[in-house]
């Protein structure tokens, strides 16, 4: 798994794609043994963090061990997601039970409540085109700069400060 | 979105990425704020006049290593709490190790040093500027690595925050110190170390606030 990671880090998309197709499964088996009482939050959380581990990415020391960088990734955001919801939790006091029955109703247990693809659409045009046009379309840097007018740096940096806007906007929808 | 959707969203078209960009976001940070600090010395206080005498004088050097061994240590302390699961191993053993070599010395002088002059040692005469100085100092460092760290990852906010706060007060006081008269080993061992205390402290607290990510 490391070595796919190490191969996506020097640019390879398809290991890369493959570290976070099974690092998704660990993650979702992490999450939801801690979460036993949200299953609600666990795909979400996972989503979550994958947009982390990519955002972050450059953080990995390829001579660390993989685990202790995923793992603390993983922790820092289960965390995160606790302290928010206690805080949330806190200010909603009597509606907790009622909120605990529903939680373990889950027929949508295996399903994101949080769409994405919603998210996207509220970021501004300069992050959001070169988004769709090189993550949803597959298109090049050469190919997207063209059709959206941009210039080839300012479509990168748009992919780049897009998908760190889409993991602020899950924080702080939560 | 479905999970393996987000999966090929973000691995399709992903390019390579620079592996070495963490430590030259600290390497920049560090860069624009140690010249801050200097600028920010050279306009409000002023070298010393005397530093050519001052040179010849091996309390001088003493006085300029104590806050550099603390530089480095801290930014081996900063740079590790930036990245997910590095642990800090040697680093807080290499902080405190200069911090007891002075306050060895300081015993040293003050055992050294009849008991009515004792006190003159450890207040200098400007101890009030040292400790307002060295935070003021402290500020362009303080900023710059937040902001390295604000493009990293860590996970201990607080601690992150304190290692920035205390690389910031070290570099402060070695630029405070090319300013300072202060040439004894009592007046660095409570001052110098109160004043990249206030800057650590701050950050420990700034830290939670502006690292979340």
């Amino acid at each position: 798994m490391r070595a796919l990671l190490v191969c996506g880090l020097a640019g390879d998309a398809a290991a890369y794609h493959a570290f976070l197709t099974e690092l998704s499964t660990h993650l979702r088996a992490f999450f939801r043994r801690r979460l036993s009482g949200l299953p609600d939050e666990v795909e979400d959380l996972v989503q979550e963090t994958l947009l982390a581990v990519h955002n972050q990415r450059h953080t990995y020391d390829p001579t660390q061990p993989l685990t202790a960088w995923v793992y603390a990734i993983g922790k820092y955001k289960l965390v995160d997601l606790l302290r928010r919801r206690a805080g949330r939790d806190l200010r909603n006091d009597p509606l907790d039970e009622e909120l605990d029955v529903l939680a373990h109703n889950d027929a949508e247990a295996t399903a994101a409540r949080l769409d994405l693809a919603k998210l996207l659409l509220r970021l501004p045009a300069r992050q959001r085109l070169p988004i769709v046009c090189m993550k949803l379309e597959g298109m090049s840097v050469v190919e997207a700069a063209r059709v959206t007018g941009m210039s080839e740096s300012a479509v990168k940096v748009g992919v780049h400060r897009g998908l760190k806007a889409l993991a602020a906007m899950i924080r702080t929808r939560r | 979105m479905k999970t393996d959707e987000l999966v090929t969203l973000l691995a399709t078209g992903a390019e390579a990425v620079e592996l070495d960009a963490s430590s030259r976001r600290h390497a920049t940070a560090l860069g624009w704020g140690a010249f801050g600090a200097t600028l920010l010395m050279v306009i409000l206080l002023g070298v010393r006049p005397d530093i050519d005498a001052a040179a010849r004088l091996p309390m001088f050097w003493i006085k300029l290593a104590f806050p550099a061994s603390v530089t480095v240590a801290s930014l081996f302390a900063a740079a590790r709490l930036s990245r997910p699961g590095v642990r800090l191993g040697w680093v807080p053993g290499a902080l405190v190790a200069p911090v007891l070599a002075v306050w060895l010395l300081t015993v040293y002088v003050l055992l050294a040093t009849p008991q009515p002059e004792r006190a003159e040692l450890i207040m200098g005469r400007t101890w009030e500027y040292c400790l307002l100085s060295v935070p003021m100092l402290s500020l362009p460092v303080l900023v710059a690595t937040l902001w390295a760290m604000k493009g990293l990852a860590p996970t201990r906010l607080a601690l992150a925050g304190a290692a920035a706060g205390l690389l910031a007060g070290a570099l402060g006081a070695l630029v405070y110190a090319l300013h300072c008269p202060e040439m004894e080993a009592p007046f660095l061992g409570v001052w110098y170390v109160a004043g990249m205390l206030i800057p650590a402290a701050a950050g420990a607290l700034l830290g939670p606030i502006v690292l979340r990510w």
